[in-house]
């Protein structure tokens, strides 16, 4: 085994340990992909709930803050991440102290996951029967009680599916976030992998955040199923 | 005539919509009073605001004027919160069922309890005597995907009676259901109605439903209401076309009618075509030999039609008489003596169209 690695993957074996090693690259990319996911979770779903009943027909109709936040979610999704990473340097350093490695990372991160998800939740909410909200309006429910009781409730497959979904493009965006200075299984695969010449290191990167894709897609999709009647 | 307060009482309610620069009234000037106790149905077609005005009785749908008091309290002058609590008196099914899909039937129905005071044992026994109260005992830990349409609709009755309501709404909750199931669970609100004495307000475009359990009969067309009275009137005595329609529907006369014309029977039939409308007592006399007896009138039953509706008998038929001229008009004259209502049918004029 041990030969086997040193013949085929001799990089990948010099670069396992250290501080610039693959262990610590792995613990970086799992910890900037679900600190990001943690909240951009919890902002997406607020922001989703909120388009959802301000829009025209919802429960608390609100027709300029919803023509706002759908505007501002929208222009924020539009930005290609790349160059949020350098825009919003100044912020980032504000919130979290510093621009770069992987805390630096986060609030871009967040940032560029948290409109992407609230427009997700909005797509699985407003797919939840429109006469259950009112059957729940005619038993004499608040606004707040056919949120929690209703939409999340009848939500969730939807919910997780998006969640999952989302998950999986953050993983991506953690490995751009990587290669310019987040550190993480992105930098490992450019900054060691390409441009050194590792090819091996490249490899086992991206073998190392499929496996990560994988186990979160089954995840979702266990949840789910458990959760569709 | 001089109504007392019903428990429901909406008050020249107007509904107006506005859609891209169009204003549609689906609601014109309408005021209904429902007594406590009563089942009262509201029919017509689709489009005719039915389903919006029942929507007002809650303030699902908020009328553009108008008044709407239930149990003595203004709901249009309630704040939100008292309006919420105000609803909680009225239940209300829908065509769709309108179930949670997350949740089992015992979740569906234990699902208004959320905030009740009752503690977690009453809550359960409440949902299991709602769930036998229905037919649905053996249901209780099934997923609504798994139950027919039939059952669903017995499940948003329980869960609609969870609350404790006076007044059940019930929006087309036959319409998605086979005729066996319609009349189950019709028979079933019937028995509500009776039992626990919950003052139901239906709406429907079927004659059959409203004539199975209401007392009372409003007919909408256009917005606007139309007729309305208790329903042994307005199926005896109709006076718009839409309720003759309608009643004609239900007893299928209309049908006989075409059927007479176009089998070709018209031409030996040699006398009179005349319709009876009766009800009640009247269904005990023998007035087919009493016609022969008493004016020597052969009467030919081409169609007939009795039926028992709020304990009363209400018959129409369609009689071919054959005699002279003269004993005729007596004939008929004898009849409306007797207190039916009889209209001559002229045929061939309207072949001849």
């Amino acid at each position: 085994m041990t030969h086997f690695l040193n013949t085929y993957l001799p990089n990948v074996v010099a670069n396992w340990e250290g501080d610039n090693g693959f262990v610590v690259a792995i613990q970086q990319t799992l910890y900037m992909t679900f600190v990001s996911a943690i909240f951009a979770g919890v902002i997406g779903i607020i922001l989703g709930i909120l388009l959802v009943v301000t829009t025209e027909d919802g429960i608390t109709p609100h027709k300029v803050f919803y023509t706002t936040l759908d505007k501002l979610v929208n222009l924020f999704r539009s930005i290609p991440f790349i160059i949020l990473l350098a825009v919003i340097g100044p912020f980032t350093k504000l919130i979290v102290g510093q621009t770069i490695g992987p805390t630096g990372a986060l609030v871009p991160l967040v940032i560029g996951t948290a409109p992407f998800f609230a427009r997700q939740v909005q797509l699985a909410l407003v797919e939840v029967d429109q006469g259950v909200i009112e059957a729940a309006e005619a038993m004499g429910l608040s606004p707040i009680q056919i949120i929690f009781r209703v939409y999340l409730k009848e939500g969730l497959p939807e919910l997780i599916r998006s969640g999952t979904l989302t998950t999986i493009s953050l993983i991506g965006l953690t490995a751009m976030a990587g290669a310019v200075g987040g550190g993480g299984l992105g930098n490992m695969a450019i900054s060691v992998g390409y441009q050194r010449f590792e090819n091996d290191v490249t490899i086992v990167s991206m073998l190392l955040i499929l496996v990560l894709v994988f186990v979160i897609q089954g995840l979702g999709d266990f949840a789910v199923r458990k959760l569709e009647h | 005539m001089v109504e007392k307060n019903g428990i429901v009482q909406l008050k020249n309610i107007d509904v107006t919509f506005h859609n891209e620069g169009k204003t549609i009234e689906a609601v014109k000037d309408v005021s209904i009073n429902v007594q406590k106790g009563d089942v009262f149905g509201v029919i017509g077609y689709s489009g005719a605001g039915k389903s919006t005005l029942v929507r007002v009785i809650n303030l699902l749908q908020k009328p553009t004027a108008g008044e709407v008091i239930v149990n003595d309290q203004k709901l249009t002058e309630l704040s939100a919160k008292d309006l919420r609590k105000a609803r909680k008196n009225i239940g209300m099914i829908f065509q769709h069922f309108n179930l949670m899909r997350s949740l089992t039937v015992f979740g569906n129905v234990a699902f208004p309890l959320r905030d009740s005071k009752l503690s977690k044992q009453a809550r359960k026994d409440k949902v299991n005597n709602l769930l036998e109260l229905v037919g649905l005992s053996d249901r209780a830990n099934n997923y609504p995907s798994q139950l027919s349409g039939g059952q669903k609709q017995r499940v948003a009755i329980a869960r609609a009676l969870a609350s404790d309501p006076e007044i059940l709404i019930s929006d087309e909750a036959t319409s998605a259901l086979d005729p066996k199931t319609t009349t189950e669970i019709l028979s079933l609100l019937g028995r509500l109605n009776k039992e626990l004495g919950i003052t139901i307000v239906i709406i429907t475009h079927e004659m059959d439903a409203i004539k199975q359990i209401c007392n009372r009969v409003a007919v909408m067309e256009e917005g606007k209401l139309i007729e309305e009275g208790d329903l042994l009137t307005i199926f005896a005595n109709p006076k718009k076309k839409l309720t003759k329609d309608f009643v004609n529907t239900s007893t299928q006369i209309s049908n006989v009618l075409d059927e007479v014309k176009e089998s070709g029977i018209i031409d030996s039939i040699s006398g009179h075509l005349v319709e009876l409308n009766f009800m009640g007592d009247v269904t005990n006399e023998p007035i087919i030999i009493e016609l022969y007896k008493k004016f020597n009138i052969e009467a030919n039953i081409l169609f007939s039609n009795i039926e028992r509706l709020q304990g009363t008998t209400v018959g129409i038929m369609l009689f071919d008489l054959e005699g002279e001229q003269n004993k005729i008009d007596k004939a008929i004259q004898y009849l409306t003596d007797l207190k039916i209502n009889v209209k001559e049918i002229d045929l061939k004029e309207s072949e001849g169209k």
